[in-house]
């Protein structure tokens, strides 16, 4: 199955509770892991998330949001979701 | 305000059954930022990262609710400071101020006593007690108890050249259902050990037996080991009194109670399982009825407190270097203090709190110290909340035994800072530097 439908499949709840049908797994994630969901769902690259994420929230000047998308990603794949590889920063 | 969500670090945690007790509360956490009044912020401002603060008036009302649970139902109960677990000169200052007397185990815990107390109101216990600590307390008129039959003749033979006949008392281990004996102590009571030092003591014409000391365990849970511990040592009394014309004047029942910090093989946080000050007094009181002395003859009941008085009155003051992803998931801090500066991490599920307020979704995490070993763990498991370099956490209740046991390994030891019950504050041990370490040190000749 795509990578893309397989994402989609995620059912994420307004409080960011997530529901992977494939593995019966439930996971938390807060807004800012849900918006990065959202944006995955859409296609988005890494690059485009990172705009998005600056667009959408109030950020601190020194946050490194590409670092922190990275990080999502990986945490992401260890958990075993269909999250496209990616490039460390 | 753009009424935009603040950005925090995404997040993600997948759900573990039966994981959350592992991990502990966090619901209730909330944020320390200040330290009987005085911002953590400002502390750290002025006396750098890491630091220990204490708490003065934290040692004053556990000193006092400990005195207090006593003397209501004891007249002649005192507490001896037990230098091991924090011998600070400040803190033993108001330990003293108090009315504690001074329990040392060692020659330079004794030196260390003699500069702020009379020699007769410290207590010199431990099995190693060379010739030269043994002469120095007998001048000074110090409470010694024996712990060995060698130490016996050797207390007699620098009594006898001294020209004294010093009061000493005899340490006794025991049986105690439930506790693992510290047989290594003393002279044992069950094999009829304890009875033989009794009768070479009183042969041997130079040393007067005046009391009786036992201590059974170190953070023991369990009142009912301080009834049973009392009462054995009430009726040993009780024999000698009765049999061998020895009115015993003090009973020493040695420290033990555990602080309201969590052991990690508890289930139950520390607080919750921790029996009060009024608690084990209760139990001791029940124990010491068993006491049968001519009235007038009571003997006074030292107890060597310890941990339980010092340890809600210490935090750790610690700065987040670095975050990083592990692989199993969690999220690891990598702080300023590890078990170098903090030893008790090897017996305790300490509680830590961030010292700002927090936001985000509290996630697995572990908090490492700055030391290159993988025992350098200052919280394996914790549900915690996303730290950013920088910011700030409080280890709580790590008063005792931290700075006396921490080592001096590959960095200095934090600066020690006291908290006046006015909220002022200031340095009770400067930090150290690469001096302190140099001073020490010296090059052979051959090399220089
Ligand atoms: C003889 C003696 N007294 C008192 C103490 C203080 O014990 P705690 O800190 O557990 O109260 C100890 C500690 O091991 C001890 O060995």
């Amino acid at each position: 199955m795509d990578t893309l439908q397989r994402l989609k499949d995620l059912a994420v709840s307004e409080s960011g509770f997530v529901f992977d049908p494939h593995s019966g797994q439930t996971f938390s994630l807060n807004e800012t892991g849900r918006a990065i969901l959202e944006a995955l769902k859409r296609g988005e690259t890494v690059e485009q998330i990172v705009t998005d994420l600056r667009q959408g929230f109030e950020v601190e000047p020194g946050a490194d949001l590409g670092r922190d998308v990275h990080e999502f990603l990986l945490l992401a794949r260890e958990q075993g979701w269909p999250v496209p590889q990616v490039e460390a920063p | 305000m753009t009424g935009k969500p603040t950005y925090q670090r995404p997040m993600l945690v997948r759900h573990q059954a039966g994981l959350m007790n592992k991990l502990s509360r966090v619901a209730g956490m909330r944020p320390l930022t200040e330290i009987d009044g005085v911002p953590v912020a400002a502390l750290v401002e002025r006396f750098g990262s890491p630091l220990f603060v204490f708490s003065e008036r934290s040692i004053v009302s556990r000193h006092r609710e400990l005195r207090d649970a006593l003397s209501v139902r004891l007249p002649k109960a005192r507490l001896a400071w037990s230098y091991k677990t924090n011998y600070l000169d400040a803190v033993c200052k108001v330990m003293h101020r108090e009315g504690s007397l001074a329990e040392v185990v060692s020659e330079m815990e004794l030196d260390k006593a003699l500069r702020q107390v009379a020699g007769t109101e410290i207590i010199f216990n431990g099995p190693y007690k060379p010739e030269g600590a043994l002469e120095k307390a007998f001048r000074a008129g110090a409470r010694v108890h024996l712990d060995h039959f060698d130490e016996l003749a050797r207390a007699e033979a620098v009594a006898r050249r001294l020209g004294l006949a010093p009061k000493v008392a005899l340490r006794i281990n025991m049986s105690l259902p439930g506790i693992t004996p510290w047989s290594r102590f003393g002279f044992n009571l069950e094999s009829g050990q304890a009875l033989d030092a009794v009768r070479r003591l009183r042969a041997g014409g130079v040393l007067q037996l005046a009391g009786l000391h036992a201590h059974v365990g170190t953070f023991v849970q369990d009142v009912d080991a301080y009834r049973q511990e009392a009462r054995k040592l009430s009726e040993l009394a009780n024999l000698l009194a009765r049999e061998h014309g020895v009115m015993v004047e003090w009973i020493d029942l040695g420290g033990g109670f555990a602080s309201n910090n969590t052991l990690h093989a508890q289930y139950l946080p520390g607080e919750q399982v921790t029996p009060s000050f009024a608690q084990y007094a209760e139990a001791i009181a029940e124990g010491l009825a068993a006491l049968a002395l001519p009235p007038g003859r009571e003997p006074t009941i030292f107890l060597e407190t310890g941990r339980a008085l010092v340890d809600e009155a210490g935090s750790l003051v610690t700065t987040v270097h670095a975050t990083k992803r592990l692989t199993d998931g969690r999220r690891a801090l990598i702080l300023d203090a590890g078990v170098n500066s903090l030893f008790t991490a090897f017996w305790y599920r300490h509680d830590v709190v961030p010292a700002q307020p927090f936001a985000g979704t509290p996630e697995p995490t572990i908090l490492y110290g700055p030391l290159c070993m993988a025992i350098d763990v200052v919280r394996d498991q914790l549900l915690f909340p996303p730290l950013s370099p920088g910011d700030r956490i409080v280890v709580r209740n790590v008063g005792a035994y931290n700075v006396t046991q921490w080592m001096q390994f590959i960095t200095d030891r934090p600066a020690v800072v006291l908290v006046s019950r006015t909220g002022e504050a200031a340095l009770m041990r400067r930090r150290e530097s690469v001096e302190t370490l140099l001073a020490q040190e010296e090059v052979p000749a051959w090399l220089a």
